[in-house]
């Protein structure tokens, strides 16, 4: 479904560029969940980005099928939808919520708005009565439905997930998780999901890629995670330091 | 412990005027602590960082409380003259995010000596900014001294604050959220440095979080809040035993990467939780 080949992503020019991703090879099978896992700077975001367009990248990505240019079409973001990190800055806040979740169907040119929208609200778990609210009216949790909502309702077969829960409450967080869990299981959609807590990536995604500077270091499953057998180092550290603190092994952190 | 306990606090309440009427953000809150590490716990909104800036009269509420006493001084009677000699040199705060805490203007060297100009003058706060610098784990603290704080990545950012609060040899350090901006290796790194502190220093540690996984292994005991209210108070180790329905709600949906489950546990919040007397059992 997605097949990314040595994929490179530069910023700055000559004097101060950085390569924020490096190489990068990964391929994610229809109605998976994949996870990118790793600290900030890593450049899992970018990964996501580049899928989508939104950074300018070389190396080829290939969703369904399909190479992808420079530009994309409208039909990919039919297919190709994402959900941001942050739920207070990814809705507009003087438009309703009925009016955020009809303008992709305007944009896409899709008929019977109202009960689409309907649809998705139930979907999501909030009722009709959201329709005429505003992003400020609601809470955090409520607001990453409606981004979750918004990238729904066109159907796509590919969902991009960026840190979706990290700005919630952790009883927040699982609600949200179920969610995305069961819209899955139910529609057969595709996630790619970024997260810098490898317990939320070892819960949604059975294989998952570590990266660092730019680059994967291990691909794991996360049912391996329990007996630990991680391959690289980098990627033991980061499940040392997931399971809480201990005084005794953090002089052992080395900037691996 | 020692006799005298390092702050005692009884029936805290924190109250905002609001347009909608009053807000009461902190409920009766109790505890005593000594030169230990003492975690408040609680989700957003539940008054944990109401709590720890009540302490320090840095809140725009009002406060009213039986008790406050740092060292058995009552913090509720002192003239500003006499806070401006607590705050900052007896009691310190390390807040949540370096890049809105520091002085954009202003290099880490100047914001470290300004901390401690008045109690060890421009050189003694000079050598010993340097000292604390190199306290905190920074590996090149000449560097750091003269660096700008936008210069600086999250983890030595929070280091250099936590470096301006231990200028003056606080016996007491709130911490409000200090590791939530940092990636997990740092945050662990940046914690061990505050435990070391507080065993060679001898100093009280209040540690605000939001994370039971992270509180259950850091701290020592742990007071859990919700709505405002103390519903729990256990030590860290006997975490995983809370009776509370909300501390168990809590430490059951957060994914772990060593109990992998089908569903996470989702929480149901009881009203009644923020209604029954809270504190001290």
């Amino acid at each position: 479904m997605i097949e990314i080949e040595n994929l490179t992503v530069v910023f700055g020019d000559s004097d101060n560029r950085v390569t924020a991703v490096d190489g990068v090879s990964l391929k994610v099978a229809a109605g998976e969940s994949f996870g990118l896992v790793g600290e900030s700077g890593s450049g899992k975001s970018t990964i996501l980005r580049a899928v989508a367009g939104l950074a300018d990248s070389t190396g080829s990505i290939v969703i369904n099928g399909q190479k992808q240019g420079r530009k994309r079409d409208r039909n990919f973001y039919s297919q190709v939808q994402m959900v941001f990190q942050d739920p207070f800055g990814s809705l507009h806040p003087k438009h309703t919520i009925d009016r955020i979740l009809t303008e992709p169907l305007v944009v896409h040119d899709v008929p019977d708005r109202e009960a689409k929208v309907r649809a998705v609200l139930d979907q999501v778990q909030l009722g009709p009565s959201f329709r005429f609210r505003y992003p400020h009216q609601l809470s955090g949790g409520q607001r990453q439905r409606i981004a979750i909502a918004r990238a729904l309702i066109l159907r796509p077969k590919i969902i991009l997930l960026d840190e979706p829960t990290s700005a919630l409450d952790v009883s927040i967080q699982a609600e949200v998780l179920n969610l995305l869990d069961d819209i899955r299981n139910e529609l057969g959609v595709t996630y790619l999901m970024v997260s810098h807590d490898l317990g939320v990536v070892a819960h949604m995604c059975r294989r998952f890629a570590v990266m660092r500077q730019g680059k994967v270091v291990e691909v794991a499953d996360s049912r391996h995670l329990g007996t630990g057998t991680l391959e690289h180092a980098y990627s033991r550290q980061l499940l040392v330091a997931s399971k809480g603190y201990d005084r005794a092994v953090i002089d052992a952190f080395a900037d691996l | 412990m020692t006799d005298t306990p390092v702050l005692e606090v009884r029936n805290l309440n924190v109250r905002f005027d609001t347009p909608k009427g009053e807000f009461h953000a902190v409920k009766d809150v109790n505890f005593t602590m000594g030169r230990e590490k003492l975690a408040i716990v609680g989700e957003s909104g539940s008054g944990k960082t109401q709590t720890g800036r009540a302490i320090l009269g840095l809140t725009q509420g009002h406060i009213t409380a039986d008790k406050m006493a740092f060292h058995g001084t009552n913090l509720l009677d002192l003239a500003p003259a006499q806070w401006r000699e607590i705050r900052g040199k007896r009691i310190a705060m390390v807040m949540q995010d370096p890049k809105y805490s520091l002085n954009p203007v202003m290099t880490i060297g100047d914001q470290l000596i300004e901390a401690g100009k008045r109690l060890l003058g421009t050189d003694g706060a000079h050598k010993r900014a340097l000292e604390m610098l190199e306290a905190v784990k920074i590996r090149d603290p000449k560097r750091v001294f003269n660096a700008w704080p936008h210069e600086l990545s999250g983890g030595m950012g929070q280091r250099a604050m936590i470096a301006m609060m231990l200028m003056a040899e606080p016996e007491l350090l709130i911490a409000d959220e200090p590791t939530s901006a940092l990636d997990v290796t740092v945050r662990l790194q940046v914690l061990a440095i505050l435990d070391d502190l507080v065993k060679t220093r001898d100093m009280g540690l209040v540690f605000i979080s939001h994370d039971l996984n992270l509180v259950r292994t850091f701290a020592d005991r742990v007071l859990i809040m919700y709505g405002g209210r103390v519903v729990e108070e256990l030590p860290a180790k006997d975490l995983m035993n809370a009776t509370h329905p909300y501390t168990r709600g809590l430490l059951a949906c957060a994914p772990e990467v060593d109990r992998p489950t089908k569903r996470l546990a989702t929480l149901t919040r009881d009203p009644a939780w923020a209604q029954s007397p809270g504190g001290t059992r």
